[in-house]
């Protein structure tokens, strides 16, 4: 039995103590917004936050997550930030395919509850461990921008 | 072909009772319980007010579930709020491509060309039902009657919704050839409305292939040969049996792959349990040729004459009596897909035959292909449209091969549970299914002055469409159109003009990916054209306009993309432009690539697409196709050694980053021709802009990509 706080709430999970945070969430929760793109912590596809940081769940033992605060995209809308990141995906028509949406709104989210003003520099290093095969880069630089713009005001 | 149909289809003309057009619902509408008025296949509006657009292409990114639900919105007066998309079951008879005859699919950048009046009409005739059935409520003549954003409205002051008109709309008899607004009067077409699935794919909650879940459901891991044509031999399941979870290992034989599956659970029960198993193959027939091996066998074919597939004036003579004359060679490695979601099926069989929820791009041929491996009719086999996480060309596999992989899975564990395929990213990348390998050689001829004479071409690769359903209608005399299309159509006035191809057969699957054969073609042809330009002292614009004055469209974009990236205007130190202009699938783009020695400073691109339904929706299929079309051109191989596939992952795959895309600047020329399809158009035109922007910096011309192996990165 693996103990995690997922999305402030206490989840048991009757899972091998090796298997990865991402299965755990897709398989035994039937949490399936985080997606699977590579396995390896290639592509971000899978990235939540424990402890607030971008974590890619693919490679992350869920035992290993045991005890911190996880958040999923899921319930990222609660939060003010995930809420203007969201809000400003669809503003900005962001998604194409959206496979690797659900990644990037959780990277876009950890950049912004960070720097409340990024820049363009930032925002490359921050999303680069990203990928789109979509190519949806300018419409995500636009939107953390929006969404920087919208947390201000 | 013509006579697939559903077996879940209802006939909505039992259901609702007074609609004259039989129509098939998928099973969720019909089962939803809700008065609904569906005066056709493609549209359902409801008494809570929305309106759903059954849209018969796959949504993979391209866009059409925002795409088709604008033409419906623009003729039925909608208010876009209202609007909604669902994807249509298989069915010919109603969603065929109307390009493609009786077939459904998606492919080729049709799906909103080939909807256009289809979808159109459909929405036209249901707002004459929703006014007539206002017309008949309110005892006023329809004429009086105006629609506008969703309301239905009389100068009398009665006014209503489309719900509130849906049950007595059902009653009134569909219309025949109902008149189709004047694009002058346009509300939605032409403006950028917001995209209807980006909420869904921004919260978690847009369903894809890879998120089904059904009740008692394994997923299977598998383990497929290490090179192309080898078999399985042998394998010991006690290993993976031995993993805690494991519930079966089955082998499983299609008719273009075989391997081992795991069967658990969960996905990481499956794959610890692959990972442990140990197999045997049989390589007697196994493909062993490596890259290097495969080029040159290539090189020695495109010495000797190919067939031809265009044929213009005396090449030879011509190029014979010529005052100078210029060669290069071209090579172009295997390209993977690489879709973010690694391919995925689920299938369950049952009493009936077979149902499987995929993102759907190809369903009349996945349909017959399923129904031969279990042995069923192609309509015994229910297809469920999901969102695909991407596709380039991937998931229209011309032999179904992880639906029949998948199917073949189930049916060998004895069907006793319904099976979710999933490849992890490395299957994915090994399976084959490449952009073909190609190698082009170009010999141009100048008279005195300069002038371009002749012009010979020589394309060696395998043919994608033999072999496949296709074949009969798109290779001619030898000839398979997608290998030539974009060099046998060259658009320049060149008096004497020959392309010719050979098609080598070799033991590695290929497949159309995003732009088919433009992906090679556009290349070859534009850097030459650029080449000729910098030997003969000429502006690769001016060199291009004066050659395109027969294509007007061609012309346009280069025009417009030249005059919008300021071409021709100095440029600081150490930076330099590339031009270059290409039709692909009936739409024209040109690209100017501005570059300096570190990156990609500004790309400027120009589309004529006819009506563009949604500019916004046209933009950034430019910028995903440049973007897809850039990771190709800067890195982008799969190299076999000694038939084994080199890469695996996004390690040895790389793909484009955010850090690496560059700004670009789409301008779309203004149109009236009907509109034509923009999901891949504007990929085979990067390269060579970049390639072409290289020459110019560096006076190398760039002759094989990716531009990687050329000693080429940005700093």
């Amino acid at each position: 039995m693996i103990s995690l706080n997922l999305n402030g709430k206490s989840v048991q999970v009757d899972a091998e103590a090796d298997t990865p945070l991402l299965w755990v969430l897709r398989d035994h929760l039937n949490m399936t917004g985080t997606k699977f793109g590579c396995g390896m912590a290639l592509c971000g596809a899978c990235t939540v936050h424990v402890d607030g940081q971008p974590t890619r769940s693919c490679v992350t033992p869920a035992s290993a997550a045991a005890g911190k605060k996880i958040v999923t995209v899921e319930s990222i809308g609660n939060t003010p930030v995930g809420k203007a990141v969201q809000a400003a995906w669809a503003v900005e028509s962001v998604p194409q395919c959206g496979y690797c949406q659900s990644g990037q709104v959780m990277a876009a989210t950890a950049l912004l509850s960070a720097n409340k003003n990024p820049s363009d520099a930032d925002i490359d290093s921050a999303m680069s461990g990203n990928i789109c095969r979509c190519a949806t880069y300018p419409r995500i630089r636009a939107a953390i921008k929006r969404a920087a713009k919208g947390l201000q005001a | 072909m013509n006579t697939i149909r559903n077996e879940s289809r209802r006939d909505f003309l039992k259901a609702s009772g007074g609609l004259l057009l039989a129509i098939s619902l998928p099973e969720a509408l019909a089962q939803s319980g809700k008065a609904v008025f569906q005066p056709n296949a493609f549209i359902r509006i409801g008494t809570d007010n929305t309106v759903t657009v059954i849209v018969k292409h796959l949504e993979m990114g391209q866009g059409t579930y925002t795409g088709l639900p604008t033409l419906v919105a623009e003729e039925l007066d909608a208010d876009w709020s209202q609007m909604r998309a669902v994807g249509a079951p298989a069915d010919a008879k109603q969603y065929n491509n109307l390009f493609w005859g009786p077939a459904q699919g998606t492919g080729g950048s049709t799906a909103l060309a080939n909807s256009y009046e289809q979808l159109r009409k459909a929405g036209a005739a249901a707002r004459a039902m929703l006014v007539a059935a206002a017309a008949e409520k309110w005892k006023v003549p329809a004429a009086e009657i105006r629609v506008a954003k969703g309301v239905v409205s009389h100068p009398s002051g009665k006014k209503a919704s489309f719900g509130e008109l849906a049950a007595d709309a059902v009653k009134q008899k569909v219309p025949e050839d109902v008149p189709l607004k004047d694009p002058k009067t346009f509300v939605y077409i032409g403006k950028p409305a917001r995209r209807l699935d980006a909420r869904a794919k921004s919260n978690g909650t847009a369903q894809f292939t890879q998120d089904v879940k059904l009740p008692g459901m394994l997923t299977a891991v598998v383990i497929h040969p290490p090179r192309f044509g080898a078999t399985l031999k042998s394998f010991d399941a006690a290993k993976a049996k031995a993993v805690k979870g494991v519930v079966d290992v089955v082998a499983f034989t299609t008719p273009v792959s075989n391997g081992v599956a795991v069967l658990a659970r969960d996905y990481w029960t499956a794959k610890k349990g692959r990972d442990a198993l140990s197999a045997e193959w049989d390589e007697a027939n196994a493909f062993r040729m490596s890259s290097a091996d495969i080029l040159a066998e290539y090189k020695k074919l495109a010495a000797t004459p190919g067939t031809p597939a265009r044929k213009e004036g005396d090449t030879e003579k011509a190029l014979a009596g010529a005052a100078t004359t210029l060669e290069a060679a071209y090579e172009f490695p295997f390209l993977a897909h690489a879709a973010m979601e690694p391919m995925n099926c689920v299938v369950k069989l049952d009493a009936g035959g077979c149902e499987i929820w995929n993102g759907e791009q190809f369903q009349t041929v996945d349909q017959m292909a399923v129904a031969q491996v279990l042995g069923l009719k192609p309509e015994q086999v229910k297809l469920n449209q999901l969102y695909a996480g991407g596709s380039f060309g991937r998931r229209a596999n011309p032999k179904s091969d992880f639906l029949v992989e998948a199917a073949a899975i189930a049916k060998a564990s004895g069907g006793k549970a319904p099976v979710k395929l999933i490849w992890g990213r490395e299957d994915d990348m090994r399976a084959g299914w490449y952009r073909p390998m190609y190698y082009h050689t170009l010999k141009a001829g100048l008279d005195a002055s300069g002038n371009l004479v002749a012009w010979q071409h020589t394309i060696v690769g395998q043919s994608i469409l033999t072999g496949t359903a296709f074949e009969s209608m798109m290779v001619k005399d030898g000839v398979d159109a997608t290998s030539v299309e974009g060099a046998a159509n060259l658009p320049y006035a060149i008096p004497n003009l020959a392309v010719s191809l050979h098609s080598p057969k070799i033991g590695v699957p290929v497949q159309w990916w995003r732009s088919v054969g433009s992906t090679h073609t556009a290349f070859a042809t534009e850097c030459f054209l650029d080449e000729i330009a910098r030997e003969t002292k000429k502006d690769p614009f001016e060199l291009r306009r004066a050659l395109l004055a027969k294509h007007p469209r061609h012309k346009g974009v280069l025009e417009l993309a030249a005059e919008k990236a300021g071409w021709g205007k100095p440029l600081p130190a150490g930076r330099a432009r590339g031009i270059a202009v290409h039709e692909s699938f009936n739409t024209f783009v040109a690209q100017v690539v501005e570059i300096s020695k570190s990156k990609i400073e500004r790309v400027v691109c120009a589309v004529d697409c006819g009506v563009a339904v949604n500019p916004n929706i046209v933009a950034m299929q430019m910028e995903s196709g440049i973007g897809f079309g850039l990771s190709a051109a800067l890195s982008g191989a799969i190299t076999l050694k000694d038939g084994v596939v080199e890469q695996s992952n996004f390690h040895d795959y790389p793909v484009l980053r955010m850090n690496e895309m560059p700004r670009i600047e789409t301008w779309i020329v203004s149109s009236k021709e009907k509109p034509s399809g923009v999901g891949e158009p504007a990929t085979p035109v990067i390269a060579p802009a970049l390639a072409n922007a290289i020459l110019a910096l560096q006076g190398k011309p760039m002759r094989a990509l990716p531009l990687s192996t050329q000693g080429f990165a940005f700093a």
